[in-house]
């Protein structure tokens, strides 16, 4: 059962089970919710964005262990990044999670060295069906973070 | 676990035996047997269903009740011969059956048509149930919300059995609808048709019956059950995707007003109105599925070579027996308890999000269902989100048992490091 225990890394579990950040921001600049119709997990997004910059983020909702880690890693590791890296960052972290990371072995390292400690969600591409489960936190980060800036702009 | 007494079974059913005629069973994944309990969701299909679209395909592929030709004829008679094979196997006459695309487009077509009509006026109730799918809660408010009708569900006991009592006491003149699942998909109740059609008609209401997971494993007979409409989706009896099936009583049928309009439906056509045709193709505007119907048809062949009864034994042994082993895992909830039950068992597991069963027990070939079941009001009765569901069918085997159990093991495992 290799392709499980690839898919159920330590990290994601303990992050199952303690997420961090699992709170509301007070003010945030932005929120949105994130929520799979075929399960019905749903999780809020709040971010904090200054001139560009994410200075707090945060989330809660109910979800499985993929979805609710990928949330609680998302969070540690995006805070202090620009908007513009964030977005990189999913883009990389999803063409991972899709499998579309470049087969090159030592370009596909280079990928995964780049995405830190997201790199624990590499086995989700042999579960096509748990990509949505990966990314549900991310779409409504991206949301959020949008919607933030709407709102700015719009202000 | 059936409410009726067993009879004398002449062969006990062989799981085993019946696989040999599902082409589907012959696959792995995932380097392992496959172990399909998820029949709920969609039945495996028998081979001869699969000659007899191809067949269609290769050697009729006409339209029916339109050309002179000799293949459009052909398919004419299949095609109305298929309807009246389905009518004999749900106990009505050709006339009363409507082909749809699935339960959920039969469903669609009462609530459009006679549920307008009987609820138009404003003040009108629908009477659902707390067990029901979506697909039997949506189409009543999409017409409750046109008709300024109220839906008020008919509420479960612990146990998951229908309050009678509390449909005797709430029905009233205004119930213009009662409509209710003949089994759960969830958690496989059975429920007593008679008596809510009884219950309905003595206050002058409309009994619908969404009888998606019944067909598949209760000889129905709609006469005795009592019931107006009855609608099934063909994919979970072991037909095609895009196929189901709409029984109506008919003197219903005739005063109804047509759904969709098109080519079939009509009598005549001029630029500003029609007439229609008599029912059943008042209800089937446009080419119907005519292959899937083929391919149904065989699936009544081959169904008619079943003995249900000994099927329902063996059924319930194998439910059974997935319900006890279940429980008896520490951290193992498994959900209701029905009087009379068939066909799946709904768990959860402590720690574990369905998903992540789901997932687990995919990796050792299990496939079952992990999600609301598109039954969101019965989740937030039982109180969680989502649950894992294991359905059988008629070519389960012990084995498959054995691997679920083994699957949730590994998963227990998995996230107890
Ligand atoms: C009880 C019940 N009703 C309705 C449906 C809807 O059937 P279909 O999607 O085939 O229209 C299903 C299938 O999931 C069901 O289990």
């Amino acid at each position: 059962m290799s392709d499980l225990d690839d898919l159920y890394q330590t990290l994601i579990l303990d992050h199952n089970r303690a997420p961090r950040n699992f709170r509301q921001i007070g003010s945030p600049s932005g929120h949105a919710e994130g929520r799979n119709p075929l399960c019905g997990d749903t999780f809020d997004v709040w971010v904090s964005v200054a001139e560009g910059v994410v200075t707090d983020v945060a989330f809660l909702g109910q979800g499985c262990a993929i979805s609710k880690a990928s949330a609680s890693m998302m969070t540690t590791i995006i805070k202090g990044k620009s908007v513009d890296e964030v977005r990189r960052l999913f883009e990389r972290f999803h063409q991972m999670v899709t499998g579309r990371a470049p087969a090159d072995d030592g370009e596909k390292s280079a990928v995964r060295k780049s995405l830190g400690c997201l790199s624990a969600f590499a086995g989700v591409a042999a579960f096509p069906i748990r990509v949505k489960c990966a990314t549900l936190a991310w779409h409504a980060l991206m949301k959020a973070v949008d919607e933030g800036a709407e709102r700015a702009k719009g202000v | 676990m059936r409410d009726r007494v067993p009879a004398v079974v002449t062969a006990p059913w062989s799981g085993e035996r019946v696989r040999a005629d599902f082409p589907m069973l012959a696959r792995v994944t995932r380097g392992n047997r496959l172990a399909y309990l998820d029949s709920a969701a969609t039945a495996l299909k028998p081979q001869a269903m699969l000659d007899a679209v191809s067949d269609y395909y290769r050697n009729v592929s006409a339209n029916v009740a339109r050309g002179v030709h000799t293949p459009s004829q052909e398919a004419t008679e299949r095609f109305e011969e298929v309807r009246s094979a389905a009518a004999v196997f749900l106990g009505a006459s050709a006339g009363e059956i409507v082909f749809t695309a699935g339960t959920t487009a039969s469903l669609n077509l009462v609530a459009q048509t006679i549920g307008r009509l009987r609820l138009e006026g404003g003040g009108a109730e629908i009477l659902v149930s707390e067990l029901e799918h979506h697909s039997n809660l949506v189409p009543w408010q999409l017409v409750a919300q046109a008709t300024n009708a109220t839906i008020r569900a008919i509420p479960i006991d612990d146990g998951g059995d229908l309050d009678l009592d509390w449909l005797a006491r709430n029905r009233s003149e205004r119930t213009r609808v009662v409509a209710v699942c003949h089994v759960s998909n969830v958690l496989g109740t059975v429920n007593p048709i008679r008596r809510i059609a009884d219950l309905a008609h003595e206050v002058g209401a409309v009994c619908v019956v969404d009888g998606a997971q019944g067909a598949p494993h209760l000889p129905v007979d709609v006469v005795a059950l009592g019931c107006d409409f009855y609608a099934v989706s063909v994919h979970k009896l072991f037909g095609p995707t895009g196929l189901g099936l709409l029984y109506g009583r008919r003197a219903l049928l005739e005063g109804m007003p047509p759904w969709q309009g098109g080519g079939g439906m009509i009598g005549s056509v001029s630029i500003e109105r029609s007439t229609y045709a008599p029912p059943p193709a008042r209800f089937e505007a446009g080419t119907p599925p005519i292959a899937e119907v083929y391919g149904l048809g065989a699936v009544l062949e081959y169904l008619g070579t079943w003995d249900w009864e000994a099927l329902g034994h063996f059924e319930d042994r194998l439910v059974e027996l997935a319900r006890s082993e279940l429980r008896a895992l520490p951290g193992v909830t498994v959900f209701g308890a029905p009087r009379a039950r068939v066909g799946v068992v709904t768990f959860g597991v402590a720690g574990v999000h369905p998903h992540d069963v789901g997932t687990a027990l995919d990796a050792g070939g299990v496939c079952v269902r992990a999600g609301h079941h598109c039954a969101q009001p019965l989740m937030a009765k039982l109180g969680v989100a989502s649950t894992v569901r294991a359905s059988f069918g008629p070519y389960s085997t012990e084995g498959d048992v054995v691997a679920l159990l083994a699957g949730v093991r590994r998963a227990q495992k998995v996230f107890g490091r």
